[in-house]
């Protein structure tokens, strides 16, 4: 053992030195922009052309932002009053126009008095989404929920609804509230029926005819369970019941029951429609519907039958080859060709069937590429658990599946979202091109150029936006690997 | 020795087609096929039975006769006396330049973006993650009808341009002179041009031909040298020196040719009222271009950042470990694998694009919309056949496209053994 110690050796330091700060450098605001914006010279070159893209985005854009008017009566009076404050030469935005024209640009032609009826409708969409999409915590839903009546309610109030409309969207919604938290059960339920309630609030007549049509789901399915012991037949049977009832009986039941309770609102044309109720119409419509279509039509060009096969790969090809605007051309030129003759219905259920199929090919895609990446032992589970196909495409393959593909399939309900406003160049009014050129064709507001362009696309940007970080909360919650 | 003969084969009874597993996919098969060969004669009977009421036939004799309107931008020469088939393959070759020059431009913007994005630098890449985020949740058509609304509300006039003291002044180095009407951009010129072929109304030049043949003769003589670098590389270990080679097949030739031709660029020049000697693109394609560019580009983009995140900073590390320079780390390593990822959704946005080029709609460009499905079908009230046919021709320039991308696809994508 040896005599040294490692006290008795000099060169060690006895006492430890007290932190000391790091250097200035090293630190703070001085670190981080060394680190991230001058590190080197590319880098700081890159900085100077950023710094340059900003000050020219903010030189021009700044100061028309910064002398906005929002009260006056047309356009010559913004320009007015903008001389008065900034000098002559001054240009600055007449956001004066949105304050009196936002109506239109919301809700279009739509009867004044009635705009409680969209605002109603679109209000209960959250709550018939909440029992499909905030299922998981009881206090985000609680929140949704709460959040949609209380503004709705105050909505449909400062638009001026009547008190018999306002009390019965009271009671509509605490009732569907009041379901969604005690029978979760029945409210999907709720959610079934929601769709016919909408289509009654946005384009009035009596509520016998959707309820009617709904009932024609009701008929089909009661056929089917009484007669389920016959497997296949019972379903074909239920089919033609189905068609039977919306073909012959639905109609005079209706008018029927209409005429012995006529249970009407103001009915509300579709040329009335416009603005960002005839977008979120279209797209919320096309977003329903073009889900399970395209779930079909991705399981049928998957599927190991030739002829089902091929005609999956010629539908999904042809309306992906093709661009939007020529299938909205067939929908309001030769639709009515390819119908028998005479029959003549509505532009918007017309173009809201041509987005439909147009989005189910690409979800198609999207959710072909989520089976694709299933492991085959997925499948070879499904088979050893002794399931029949749709058992096993409906238990084990398609939640792992959709789960997979959420990201593309929000993409493609923002695609389509965003091009409902190509129902401009089939006359419809959309928010963007439609409507800003007819206000901007009205004497007030001629030469106003950006203000409507700003205004629809924030809107836009919002909802896009907002939709897009919903899909990433969606895969985050729905995450289930544990890595 | 057991044989198995296997269970009796039960005669084949009706309802087998239902219970048998084996019969029931071809029942459940020629039912669906009945049930759309039904509809379908349902509607082409339901077309025939209107088309006939309203004493209207099926033909294309339409596209042979006068078309008689004008087109503002034509590649081939074309006026209005001439067939509304004409017309329409103005309107597809109108298609076609802007989708092909929109694709370029979208690419080089979408990488450059991507490319930024993910660059140290905490400014740039804040401000490329906003324009992406911006582009990709508006929709389209607004994008269209702002930049529409630059181009015809804050652009100058063409004799804003005149005097000694403009009020505007062209940009790029005085080449390129947007105006509210037009575009005024520099024009190909030669001093000593060949002759030209006829093929009918239209020429084709020979120093086109002359400079098509001279490009083409070098980069199958560039093949040649690398693979014959590569057999000395094999044999030898030592890789000779080929790029001065390859550089000088393609620049002296085609600098040869440029003297020969006096091939040079010809500015425009403010004359009058307007731009002459240059080129004068006319606004509608300039917009519709450019919204294009940038709405595809910041989609592009993505897909760039997702492909170069896609490859494991493994990969460039095993690289470098292994002394690969960078460049050959990235050409080699990093690049292959990014393709990889980047290209089936980039044959996708060429599709989107192609397709998207209908919203010439919006800014009055004469595309196959604005042609075959526009002026042509409200003359004649064709509707049936134009539509029939513009689909039909959207369809084949799709299927072209991602075939055309497919088998570059299938060269870059992954060889799993």
């Amino acid at each position: 053992m040896s005599d040294t110690h490692s006290e008795t050796v000099a060169y060690v330091r006895e006492t430890i030195l007290p932190p000391v700060p790091p250097p200035l450098a090293e630190t703070g605001v001085i670190k981080w922009l060394r680190e991230n914006l001058f590190s080197g010279p590319l880098n700081i070159a890159l900085t100077f052309v950023g710094l340059g893209i900003v000050w020219i985005v903010v030189s021009t854009v700044g100061p028309w932002l910064f002398r906005a008017v929002w009260d006056a009566g047309s356009i010559a009076e913004c320009r007015q009053i903008i001389a008065e404050r900034h000098g002559p030469d001054a240009s600055g935005a007449c956001f004066a126009l949105i304050k009196h024209r936002w109506n239109q640009f919301v809700f279009g032609f739509y009867p004044q008095a009635l705009y409680w009826r969209p605002v109603l409708a679109f209000g209960l969409l959250f709550l018939a989404l909440a029992p499909v999409l905030f299922s998981e915590s009881a206090r985000a839903r609680r929140i949704v929920l709460g959040l949609a009546v209380v503004l709705t309610f105050a909505v449909a109030q400062a638009l001026g609804a009547g008190t018999g409309a306002l009390l019965g969207m009271l009671v509509l919604m605490l009732l569907w509230s009041a379901l969604i938290e005690m029978r979760p059960g029945w409210s999907l339920l709720a959610s079934l029926i929601y769709p016919f309630i909408a289509v009654w609030l946005l384009w009035g007549g009596t509520l016998w005819s959707p309820a009617m049509a709904l009932a024609g789901f009701g008929i089909g399915y009661l056929v089917w369970r009484s007669l389920a012991r016959f497997g296949m037949f019972a379903f074909a049977l239920a089919v033609v019941v189905t068609a039977m009832w919306w073909l012959l009986l639905a109609g005079p039941a209706a008018s029927a029951l209409a005429s012995m309770a006529p249970l009407r609102l103001r009915p509300v044309s579709s040329d009335q429609f416009g603005g960002f109720v005839l977008s979120i119409t279209i797209g919320v419509a096309g977003i329903a519907l073009s889900l399970p279509l395209g779930v079909i039509l991705a399981l049928a060009r998957r599927s190991d039958l030739p002829v089902i096969k091929m005609l999956a790969v010629m539908f999904i090809e042809f309306i992906r080859g093709v661009p939007l605007i020529t299938l909205l051309f067939v929908a309001s030129l030769l639709l009515n060709y390819f119908l028998p003759p005479g029959t003549n219905f509505d532009i918007i259920l017309r173009v809201i069937i041509m987005v439909t199929l147009f989005a189910a090919a690409y979800m198609a895609e999207v959710i072909r590429g989520g089976l694709a990446a299933l492991p085959k032992g997925q499948y070879e589970a499904g088979d050893a658990l002794g399931l029949d196909y749709w058992k096993a495409q409906r238990l084990i393959i398609l939640p792992q599946a959709l789960k997979i593909s959420i990201p593309g399939i929000v993409s493609t309900f923002i695609g389509m979202f965003k091009d409902t406003t190509l129902v401009v160049f089939v006359g419809l009014y959309d928010p963007l091109k439609a409507m800003s050129d007819a206000i901007r064709a009205s004497f007030e507001w001629k030469g106003a150029y950006w203000e409507p362009y700003v205004f629809v696309g924030s809107i836009f940007f919002i909802l896009c936006f907002g939709m897009s970080r919903y899909s990433m909360y969606l895969e985050r919650r729905l995450k289930r690997d544990h890595r | 020795m057991v044989t198995y003969t296997g269970a009796d084969n039960p005669p084949f009874r009706l309802s087998m087609l239902i219970y048998d597993r084996r019969y029931r996919s071809l029942t459940l098969q020629a039912i669906v096929f009945i049930l759309v060969m039904l509809m379908a004669s349902w509607l082409i009977n339901n077309t025939l039975q209107n088309l006939s009421a309203m004493g209207k036939t099926f033909s294309f004799d339409f596209l042979f006769r006068r078309a008689g309107y004008d087109i503002p931008q034509q590649l081939i020469p074309y006026n209005s006396d001439d067939t509304h088939l004409r017309a329409a393959i103005i309107g597809v070759l109108n298609t076609l330049l802007v989708s092909i020059t929109g694709c370029i431009s979208a690419t080089v913007v979408g990488v450059l973006v991507g490319v930024l994005r993910l660059s140290s630098n905490w400014l740039i890449a804040r401000l490329m993650t906003i324009y992406v985020e911006v582009f990709r949740n508006i929709p389209l058509l607004l994008w269209i009808l702002v930049i529409l609304a630059v181009f015809t509300e804050v652009m100058p006039a063409p004799n804003a341009y005149r005097g000694e003291n403009p009020a505007a002044t062209m940009i790029l180095f005085d080449t390129i002179a947007p105006t509210n009407r037009y575009t005024a951009v520099p024009s190909l010129g030669m001093t000593n041009p060949p002759a030209t072929i006829s093929l009918g109304r239209e020429g084709i030049s020979w120093a086109f031909i002359a400079f098509v043949v001279v490009i083409a003769a070098a980069w199958f003589g560039n093949r040649q040298l690398r693979r014959w670098a590569k057999n000395v590389q094999d044999q030898t270990g030592k890789r000779p020196t080929t790029w001065w080679i390859s550089l000088a097949m393609f620049v002296l030739p085609v600098l040869f040719l440029i003297w020969y031709f006096g091939l040079h660029l010809i500015p425009p020049v403010l004359r009058g009222f307007n731009f002459a000697d240059g080129t004068n693109l006319d606004n509608a394609f300039v917009v519709l271009w450019l919204a294009l560019t940038l709405y595809t580009g910041a989609f592009i983009a993505e897909i760039v950042r997702g492909g170069v995140l896609a490859v494991s900073r493994g990969q460039t590390e095993a690289a470098f470990a292994l002394g690969l320079r960078p460049r050959r780390t990235m050409s080699l390593v990093v690049l292959p694998q990014a393709l990889r990822v980047i290209v089936p959704p980039l044959i996708s946005q060429y599709l989107n694009l192609t397709k998207n080029s209908s919203l010439a709609i919006a800014v009055g460009y004469m595309d196959l919309r604005g042609t075959l499905g526009g002026t042509t079908l409200n003359q004649t009230g064709r509707e049936m056949e134009c539509m029939v046919l513009m689909m039909g021709i959207y369809l084949l320039l799709c299927l072209i496209i991602s075939a055309g991308m497919n088998i570059f696809n299938s060269r870059v994508k992954l060889r799993e053994r």
